[in-house]
């Protein structure tokens, strides 16, 4: 089971973190791997906090990941990497969105947005890479490209190539918002060049 | 051709492979793209009923007529379709019957995590479990056949990661199954004494021929390896004991009712130790303590929540996960009504007025948490308004007037008539609130009888909420619009206040429906005194940011809710005037 990837995507719901992970599932079937996507329906899509998995590899059994068992992890919004970092694995990658967005108790006065969660997640070691993916998909011309630039740099940390992503984008998303999101892909993706692959 | 599907989707290929062509069921979360998926193939006839007890109804309706029929619905809905159940239970079917039940193990959308193979086995009905999407789509077409093969409905357990995880699935083509012939045949179809009690018979007698086809069947299987550690497992609990036994050999479980005997006897004789990985009740564990044959199950690991190959491995070797650590504890994210959400009207006056609400189940129960908090109480679809009655037998007239209770239209429609029914007819004064957002929005936007759309799309006539309040004896009933906060204050103060069974129609479409407009985002300008009145509304654009209230453009779409509640005019669209956005 060691050859299995393991990738969550985490975020607030409605922010698009199911079609992230779909595009990431398509990319990892087309590559003839054994592909498992657990997604989020229900509840928690009305604003709250979702993660879905995506693992795929020679022969995947859970479709779910445990603590410290993610390779990557892809966050849309700081709290929640914050949140869902223990499932990050010793030598894995946090690909972090730098937008924050306020929790229902944060706003009622119950409790207070953690500060510095950059600098924090940093201290314990993980390798953390932070990039506003807001301000890169306003760029591109739509604010709901956030999670499509996010896939763009993960794109650029799997071993999955280039054209297996875009042709991944082109079968899931509707064909108007295509050319968006083809140059948010591109943004993420040439945002951040630097680091391994896994 | 394999292709990325989910349990759901895959449940609704094997349904159409096999020929089904009736399917009615009634959303309900993780089930509810089984019967949306079904909609897409123009061979089924499908439909949303409005409860789950109708949708079952109508499937036995088809089966009895000869068609291969199929009926939807998460775990509390099955409680509501039991009625017919345990009854079709006796008479069988002719068509093939399934009844697709999904579970919820974790709670992720439920009111309660109760474990339906117990309902299998009261009803005596045989049950399957698929551990991924292909065995979803295989499954359902081997439960077709033995439903007609052993004249039995049949259900087919899934449960929340099973429902929501797409894996690969082969493609095959439909087989039309010919509609059998209608026999008339009331020592089976007609279920009175003289009848049912030769059909219990009839049931025992069924489930031990099942109980042989257990002990043999494809669908238990054993995959043998390690010698000393053996583990028993089923569905979604199979997937997460693979990967925490590597090594260990396994009886997996494809049907859980009728559970076999010796298969599990065999089997345990060959292992040293034998665990039994299974989420929520001990079913296969008890079922191994009755047989004699000794298992280690929740002693170790609990009967609440999900489980997850951390937690086996944990539970089992004391291996802990290898983890980043950061000791600040991260503060909730619970879910929220969205932004344009016509609820948050209502519940803000509901909180203004102090009022004891009895609440039910949709995206409005997330009134009942801060800052709205205005919910008392909610236990199940349609009982609010019994509830709110008989608070006002037990606690008489003076606590009926400041007492209301709120149900969706979809829920309504489901289950809150009759209890509507039962206020009128014994003499109740309580008022009722419909939210009426024109569609049935927790569950994803399923149209009902009141939305005028049949699942397919097609117009239908629809149910008059009014007309149809007014015929079961109500005389009080108003429309009024939650986004026009002072006037439905004055409507609700004056309802409650009124004797006689009253009803409060709150008219505002779902702000995620398409065609619903907003005016564009707000911004905070220089009048505001921070006096966070608007965060009352408990909006998720609004907060605060250095102690000084913002609105996020990004989210805000201007339902200008915020605007009312301010005193001060402090909250403006922002300049220059955006075009009309849509949500
Ligand atoms: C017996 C049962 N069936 C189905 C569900 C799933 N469910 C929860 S709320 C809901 C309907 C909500 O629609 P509505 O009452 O119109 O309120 P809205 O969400 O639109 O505000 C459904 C189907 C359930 N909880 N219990």
């Amino acid at each position: 089971m060691t050859d299995t990837i393991n990738i969550m995507i985490v975020g607030v719901g409605g922010q698009g973190t199911l079609l992230a992970s779909r595009i990431l599932g398509n990319a990892a079937i087309d590559c003839g791997f054994d592909v498992k996507v657990s997604e989020v329906h229900g509840m928690s899509q009305r604003g709250g906090s979702v993660v879905t998995y995506v693992k795929y590899g020679e022969k995947v059994f859970s479709p779910v990941i445990s603590e410290g068992e993610a390779d990557i992890i892809l966050a849309f919004e700081q709290l929640e990497a914050y949140r869902y970092l223990k499932f990050l694995k010793k030598d894995g990658t946090m690909i972090l969105n730098t937008q924050k967005i306020a929790p229902m108790p944060v706003i009622t006065g119950a409790a207070s947005y953690p500060e510095e969660i950059i600098e924090k997640l940093n201290k314990t070691g993980a390798k953390i890479i932070a990039i506003d993916a807001l301000s890169a998909a306003l760029k591109a011309g739509n604010a709901k490209a956030v999670n499509v630039v996010l896939i763009g740099v993960l794109a650029s940390k799997t071993n999955i190539q280039k054209d297996i992503w875009q042709k991944a984008i082109e079968k899931t998303v509707p064909p108007r918002f295509l050319q968006v999101n083809q140059q948010a892909f591109e943004a993420g993706y040439n945002d951040q060049k630097g680091g391994g692959c896994v | 051709m394999k292709k990325l599907m989910l349990g759901n989707a895959a449940i609704a290929r094997g349904a159409y492979e096999a020929g089904v062509t009736v399917v009615s069921s009634y959303p309900g979360t993780p089930s509810t793209e089984i019967t949306q998926e079904i909609a897409k193939y123009d061979e089924i006839y499908s439909e949303w009923a409005p409860n789950e007890k109708v949708a079952l109804e109508v499937a036995i309706g088809a089966s009895f007529a000869g068609a291969r029929s199929m009926s939807c619905m998460k775990h509390v809905g099955l409680n509501v379709a039991a009625d017919p159940l345990y009854s079709v239970s006796y008479t069988g079917v002719g068509g093939g019957l399934v009844v697709c039940v999904a579970d919820d193990p974790g709670i992720h959308s439920s009111q309660n995590e109760q474990d339906s193979r117990l309902v299998a086995i009261s009803a005596k009905v045989p049950m399957l479990e698929p551990a991924d999407s292909e065995e979803c789509k295989q499954y359902v077409k081997q439960a077709f056949l033995l439903s007609e093969k052993y004249d039995t409905p049949i259900l087919v357990r899934l449960s929340t990661r099973i429902s929501h995880s797409q894996s690969l699935v082969e493609q095959g083509e439909r087989v039309e199954k010919p509609l059998g012939d209608y026999e008339k045949n009331i020592a089976k179809n007609v279920m009175m004494p003289t009848m049912a009690v030769k059909r219990h018979i009839f049931v025992e007698k069924r489930l031990g021929d099942m109980k042989r086809f257990a002990e043999e069947c494809e669908l238990n299987t054993i995959e043998h390896k390690s010698e000393k550690v053996g583990v028993i497992s089923a569905g979604i609990a199979y997937q997460y004991a693979k990967e925490a036994f590597p090594e260990a050999s396994f009886l997996k479980l494809g049907m859980l009712n009728p559970l076999p005997t010796d298969l599990i006897k065999d089997f345990a004789k060959s292992v040293d130790t034998l665990y039994v990985i299974e989420e929520l009740e001990p079913v296969i564990e008890n079922h191994c303590k009755v047989i004699g044959v000794d298992v280690i199950g929740k002693q170790i690991l609990p009967k609440t929540g999900e489980y997850n190959v951390g937690m086996i491995k944990k539970a089992v070797f004391g291996i802990n996960a290898d983890t980043h650590n950061i000791d600040e504890e991260a503060p909730g994210r619970p879910p929220v009504m969205c932004v344009g959400c016509p609820h948050r009207g209502t519940f803000y006056v509901l909180n203004k007025l102090g009022l004891t609400v009895s609440g039910d189940i949709g995206c409005y129960t997330l009134g009942a948490l801060p800052p709205l908090s205005a919910m008392d109480m909610c236990v199940c679809m349609g009982a609010s308004i019994g509830m709110a009655h008989g608070i006002e037998k037990a606690r008489g007239d003076d606590f009926r007037k400041k007492t209301v209770a709120v149900i969706g239209d979809s829920t309504f429609l489901h289950s809150g008539i009759t209890g509507l029914i039962d206020m009128v007819y014994n003499k109740g004064n309580s008022t009722v609130i419909i939210l009426d957002n024109s569609i049935t929005a927790m569950t994803g936007h399923q149209d009902n009888p009141a939305t005028g759309y049949t699942i397919k799309g097609e117009p239908t006539k629809t149910v008059d909420l009014e007309k149809l309040c007014k015929a079961i004896g109500i005389e009080n009933i108003v429309a009024a619009d939650p986004f026009d906060l002072s006037g439905f204050e004055k409507v609700v103060k004056e309802q409650t206040a009124a004797d006689g069974p009253s009803v409060i129609i709150a008219k505002r479409p779902c702000a995620l429906l398409k065609g619903v407009v907003f005016s564009g985002a707000l911004e905070i300008t220089d009048n505001c005194k921070n006096c966070k009145m608007c965060l009352r509304l408990g909006c998720p654009a609004i907060s605060t940011v250095d102690g000084r209230v913002v609105i996020d453009s990004s989210q805000c779409v201007g339902c200008n809710l915020c605007v009312k509640v301010c005193k001060f005019n402090a909250i403006e669209p922002i300049t220059p005037l955006t075009k009309g956005m849509k949500l």
